[in-house]
């Protein structure tokens, strides 16, 4: 019974804080409210008991990306101004769009057959995680690695002006 | 502390007869009232230890009028605050700059919930603890790139920012360093990592190799970096912006923000301690469990209390680094020698996965070799440089 009001209170708190980033005029206060929807996501993770994913959903959206959005935000010249913060734009190609990927994502939750487990005893996850990732899921491990050095490498041809052709 | 909650709600028990989430909820409450409170003691005795500390270094006398020896000053200075009128600029942004010093306050208390001070003395010890920590003290970055936003203050935004640039980048090596503790224990456990080790100094991390013993200093470094002290505090440089993210704050606001700080130097050392430092493992001298619990905390707060005071002599010692020099030390130093640190440390692990005596008690003699030279040199410099002391500061 608390379990569930709980959950819902939580669910409830991420999807307004998404609600927030994307209808507030302001894009400062769009990536704090991304803050808590990121918050609330852990959250998620925590009451399907994977403890790892919550802490590490925390540690690199939060800490990580999160920062370096409003670090790069901050930077930027008159951000509070409306008009070049959070234009909305294209109404009738946006509602289509939000429609058609609605309507697929609600397939997929009614046609999911969802596995449901005992909410009252969550294992430690970190263990079989670390053994999954450098066992069976070794090749598309190693493969994100090469797609995030590729990413450092062009970051860097970017950014340096000697390096540029 | 489910255990403990259990035991509680047990027939007989003095919470009998309470349904079970109710009774988690009020254990929960108490916990983190004991740990507030503590905190409040913690940072509040701190910034007048911190205070006397660096007047001892800089030949002054520095507080010492309210109470004996001044140990009441930090509760005038509380009850000053708290009576001080609290100041919103007009042209700041009025939710978010209202906010800022409660997502800070939130970051900072969060990580005391996996912060082992005795056996079993822990609010959650949670399965991935260090994590934990590490993720849940980025809160305090973002009240801090919060408040420099909010105040709508040129010297706020930049200190905020500088702030954000160091704690990005002075994670990495941090976190590098507690890869190599996680190594070699398996466990992301605080209790766990602090029951991987044993009382006695050779039993401690730090001597446990060479790789252990770099990555103690590089996550002092680190951490003191993250904890924006001096000589890393560039985010509230008072020479160059005022106060920082914190200038256009006052009163209780303002207070909370340094309540943070000083806090957040307790925390340092804690974390410290109980990964490379034995943490509260005490020989058992004592059949009592309650005496011996007493006995392991105080070993903890000594510890930790210790590195604090470590960190308030570097502070009254080194001068501010430059912004360039703050950015080259991380990430040409400290990042690389991490890294380096970590591959050997695999090499280790692998050639010997139970560690080695041998270099074990050459670690111990190497740290005492280097602790007697340091020992030898202050001496000499007493000596050689007779300071005069004007002041009397005990007088």
């Amino acid at each position: 019974m608390i379990y569930a009001v709980l959950f819902y209170l939580v669910a409830a708190f991420t999807v307004a804080c998404a609600a927030g980033v994307a209808l507030s005029r302001n894009v400062v206060y769009s990536a704090f409210a991304l803050m808590g929807a990121l918050f609330g996501t852990a959250g998620m993770f925590a009451f399907l008991g994977a403890d790892f994913v919550a802490t590490v959903q925390v540690l690199v959206y939060v800490g990580g990306i999160l920062v370096l959005t409003l670090f790069a935000i901050m930077l930027t010249h008159q951000i509070s101004e409306v008009r070049v913060s959070n234009r909305s734009v294209a109404a009738v190609p946006a509602a289509v769009l939000i429609a058609a990927v609605a309507g697929v994502l609600l397939l997929a939750i009614l046609r999911a057959p969802w596995k449901t487990i005992d909410p009252t005893a969550p294992q430690a996850t970190t263990y079989a995680i670390g053994e999954l990732f450098l066992g069976r899921f070794l090749l598309p491990f190693e493969l994100a690695s090469i797609v995030l050095l590729t990413a450092l490498v062009g970051a860097i041809v970017l950014s340096r002006k000697e390096l540029r052709g | 502390m489910q255990q403990f909650a259990d035991g509680l709600m047990e027939p007989g028990g003095p919470l009998a007869g309470i349904s079970t989430p109710l009774g988690y909820v009020l254990v929960v409450a108490l916990f983190a009232f004991l740990i507030l409170n503590f905190i409040m003691l913690v940072a509040g005795v701190t910034s007048w230890v911190e205070r006397r500390v660096w007047a001892r270094i800089q030949s002054r006398i520095g507080p010492n009028r309210v109470g004996p020896q001044g140990v009441l000053q930090w509760l005038a200075d509380g009850i000053k605050n708290i009576m001080k009128e609290d100041i919103v600029p007009e042209q700041a942004d009025r939710f978010l700059f209202k906010a800022a010093p409660y997502l800070t306050m939130m970051g900072f208390f969060g990580a005391f919930a996996c912060i082992p001070f005795a056996d079993g003395v822990i609010a959650a010890d949670l399965n991935v603890g260090v994590l934990y920590i590490t993720a849940v003290t980025a809160l305090v970055v973002v009240g801090i790139l919060m408040a420099g936003w909010s105040s709508n203050n040129k010297w706020a935004l930049l200190g905020g920012i500088r702030s954000a640039a160091q704690i990005i980048s002075y994670e990495i090596p941090a976190g590098l360093a507690v890869i190599t503790v996680v190594l070699f224990t398996g466990t992301l456990s605080m209790q766990g990592i602090v029951e991987a080790q044993g009382a006695a100094p050779w039993k401690w991390f730090l001597f446990a190799n060479p790789f252990l013993f770099v990555a103690f200093f590089v996550f002092f470094t680190a951490a003191l970096a993250e904890g924006n002290r001096t000589p890393f505090d560039l985010p509230e440089a008072e020479s160059e912006l005022v106060a920082g993210a914190f200038t256009e704050y006052s009163g209780l606001r303002s207070l909370l923000f340094f309540l943070v700080e000083w806090g957040n130097l307790y925390v340092i050392g804690a974390v410290a301690t109980a990964l490379f430092l034995g943490g509260w493992r005490v020989p058992a001298v004592t059949d009592n469990p309650v005496l011996l619990g007493v006995l392991q905390f105080l070993v903890f707060f000594g510890k930790s209390y210790f590195l604090v005071f470590i960190a308030m002599w570097v502070r009254g010692t080194l001068p501010r680094v430059r912004v360039d020099q703050l950015m080259s030390l991380c990430w040409k130093y400290l990042v690389p020698i991490s890294f380096v640190n970590m591959l050997g440390a695999m090499v280790f692990f692998v050639l010997f996965p139970e560690g080695s005596p041998v270099v074990r008690f050459g670690m111990v003699a190497f740290g005492a070799a280097l602790l007697v030279y340091f020992l030898s040199r202050v001496v000499f410099h007493i000596r050689r440089a007779r300071p005069e002391f004007h002041l009397s500061p005990f007088a």
